[in-house]
């Protein structure tokens, strides 16, 4: 498992506060929303708001978040791609 | 339940300083929303209406200190101050003062020469109380965006259970860092202003605003005369800020007020909605008009022409409402380019004279709340 | 105004680190722990098992608590109101936006910067869709609360009505939730509103 993907993990679940779940529960392909973790449509501006903060990435149209975010794995590569922290 | 009669009103906003501008400027379609520089917005500011301090301060001369007031204290003092002027026999011990804000004076969380104290809600209430010399216990009401209209609810519920006869309502807020960064991080500020159900429409704009309205369970003795004769609020319970896919809340609301006023949503002429031009709330509206029948209402939202006014809105929108059906006017809503939910409506496009009698004013909000209100032009009877 | 056709059914008392279930303490920590421990440990001492608590700011985690133990015993109509009233509105979480407000400021606190919010979050977790109003006061008014429970009821626009004061201000908190309905042995009347608000245990 890649450093990212586990800072990411640890990041969402401290963003997000996700309480009740441990880094292994999050698996790095399952689906964020939805069924997966479950996560709602202000999760998804908070990870905006990280995605800028933590890797300077600006994302300016929250329709592409849900595609970006759609698992860990998504996340990561769409950040190796675009960091420019 | 009794009905409630809206008498004088007062309207103070960018658009001018009394309800007669503010009409004069809305049947010419002139709108409040301005551009702002603001380092926050990648465009290098926002669109708002807001309004200008000095001009604010000179008018508030007139009745009080404006450096012993903050802004917003100064908005909603001028704008009952304008009602008191028209009802100089208005007994202040027995007239109710029903307040109406969501954030108050949330400025003063930044700079202050005012007490920390100030910025509680209550203590706007107390402020607003004194300045007058009102007797009874201000009710202060924060509800998010329907509070001004929820404000007319709670005080014909009031009068209707004889805790009082007659009361003036009040609604207020600002356009303050703190509403724009939030809004800001919801993606939910249009880079121009708003547009209202339309298909270009990219979010909102803000706007600040005060609006009062004597409102008596007495019949006036003018013939024509507009009274609130149903009324009703409801939760989505869906999300606490996305609304119901399916309207769910705006849906019960709108069923229980035409019951309450014994209106059939075929009767009703004209319809005032929330329109905040967000892609969620304005579809979410009109799955719920197309469920209670009012497809082809004529309909606009006013947000083009003052922006999101929160606490203000839906009592600024029912007093232009009220003006509506008195005058038997449709005002044209504001940037609508070309329809932009997936469900039919009959936006207002331009100026329109028609004979109306009954209107529904609606309102949506932060936490799933709904309201809506059944107003009735009462003609000689 | 007093009405002896509704009664208060049942009531919850959030003070001091403990909760009340009518007179009888259900949960008590030490007054040391901190508010946010507080909040916590009483989550899993109830068993709540609604992940979505962990996201609320601390205003709505206290309604929270307090309506999951008021609707315990209960069947609660969706058209239940919901009457609440405090002092220092969102005043906590004002705050914490305000701090933030330098940089960027994060959406999931925003969206907690307006007293109604903890009408939304019951209403969700209770399915109900039912009237809300939220009152800003100096300090607790059985007045007020009584009067608008009574008009709601005696129109007919609602069923049952909790109401009552949710207040929290510099971690200071102070709640008392009352339910209303035609069920129970206690009238409601401002005067037995104010009584069971200033009932402390010994």
């Amino acid at each position: 498992m890649s450093d990212l993907r586990t800072e990411l993990k640890k990041n969402i679940i401290e963003q997000l506060n996700l309480e009740e779940l441990e880094l292994a529960d999050i698996d790095n392909d399952v689906p964020l929303f939805g069924d997966g973790l479950g996560l709602d449509s202000i999760d998804v501006l908070e990870l905006i708001v990280m995605l800028e903060k933590d890797y300077g990435i600006k994302l300016t149209d929250p329709e592409k978040g849900k595609e970006i975010f759609a698992s860990i794995d998504k996340m990561a590569e769409y950040i190796e791609a675009n960091r420019t922290k | 339940m009794k009905k409630i009669y809206l008498l004088d009103d007062a309207l103070i906003s960018p658009l001018g300083f009394s309800t007669e501008e503010n009409l004069a400027a809305v049947r010419n379609e002139r709108s409040g929303l301005k551009f702002h520089k603001n380092n926050r917005f990648t465009s290098g500011g926002f669109y708002a209406g807001i309004i200008e301090n000095d001009l604010l301060a000179e008018a508030f001369l007139k009745i009080g200190e404006p450096k012993k007031f903050t802004k917003l204290e100064q908005m909603m003092l001028l704008a009952i101050s304008r009602i008191l002027e028209k009802n100089p026999g208005l007994n202040l011990s027995e007239t109710a003062l029903i307040i109406s804000t969501t954030k108050g004076n949330i400025d003063l969380l930044t700079k202050s020469s005012f007490p920390e104290s100030r910025v509680y809600l209550s203590e706007l209430g107390n402020v607003i109380k004194d300045f007058f010399g009102f007797q009874l216990q201000p009710i202060v009401i924060s509800n998010a965006c329907i509070s001004g209209g929820l404000a007319l609810a709670v005080a014909k519920r009031f009068i209707s259970a004889g805790k009082f006869d007659q009361a003036i309502v009040v609604g207020g807020d600002l356009v303050s860092e703190f509403v724009l960064s939030g809004f800001h991080s919801f993606q939910a500020m249009s880079a121009e202003p708003c547009r209202p159900f339309s298909k270009n429409r990219k979010g909102i704009s803000l706007g600040e605003a005060a609006a009062a309205v004597l409102v008596s369970s007495q019949k006036p003795e003018d013939p024509n005369s507009i009274s609130i004769i149903g009324e009703a609020s409801a939760n989505d319970a869906n999300h606490i800020s996305g609304p119901s896919r399916t309207g769910e809340g705006l849906y019960k609301s709108i069923q229980n007020a035409l019951r309450e006023a014994q209106v059939s949503a075929k009767e009703i002429d004209y319809l005032s909605a929330h329109g905040t031009a967000t892609a969620y709330n304005d579809e979410m509206e009109a799955v719920a008009f197309n469920r209670t029948g009012l497809e082809n209402v004529s309909m606009n939202s006013f947000k083009g022409y003052y922006g999101h006014t929160l606490g203000a809105s839906a009592l600024l929108e029912s007093i232009l409402t009220k003006h509506s059906l008195l005058n038997n006017e449709l005002y044209a809503s504001l940037n609508f380019d070309k329809i932009g939910v997936s469900k039919p409506l009959n936006i207002i496009k331009n100026f329109e004279e028609k004979e109306l009698k009954f209107a529904l004013k609606t309102a949506s909000g932060f936490g799933g709340c709904n309201l809506a209100l059944v107003l009735k032009k009462e003609e000689n009877e | 105004m007093s009405n002896a056709i509704y009664k208060v059914t049942d009531f919850v008392r959030i003070k001091d680190h403990r909760i009340f279930h009518g007179k009888g303490q259900v949960f008590k920590t030490e007054k040391s722990l901190g508010l946010d421990q507080f909040l916590k440990e009483a989550y899993k001492k109830l068993e709540i098992a609604y992940p979505k608590f962990h996201k609320m700011d601390a205003l709505c985690k206290l309604g929270i608590l307090a309506s999951e133990v008021l609707f315990k015993d209960h069947i609660i109509s969706p058209d239940t109101a919901l009457v609440f009233s405090n002092s220092a509105s969102s005043v906590e979480t004002d705050k914490k936006h305000q701090q933030a407000m330098g940089g960027m400021v994060s959406p999931a606190v925003f969206v907690y910067t307006l007293p109604n919010i903890v009408l939304g979050e019951i209403s969700i977790k209770h399915k109900l869709q039912s009237e809300n109003v939220f009152f800003v006061e100096n300090q607790f008014n059985p007045e007020l609360l009584c009067d608008y429970a009574e008009v709601l009821l005696e129109a007919e626009k609602t069923p049952a009505v909790v109401c009552g004061w949710i207040d929290l201000k510099n971690a200071e908190y102070d709640v008392f939730l009352c339910l209303i309905s035609r069920k129970g042995e206690i009238p409601l009347s401002k005067e037995n509103l104010k009584q069971l608000y200033l009932f402390e245990n010994e």
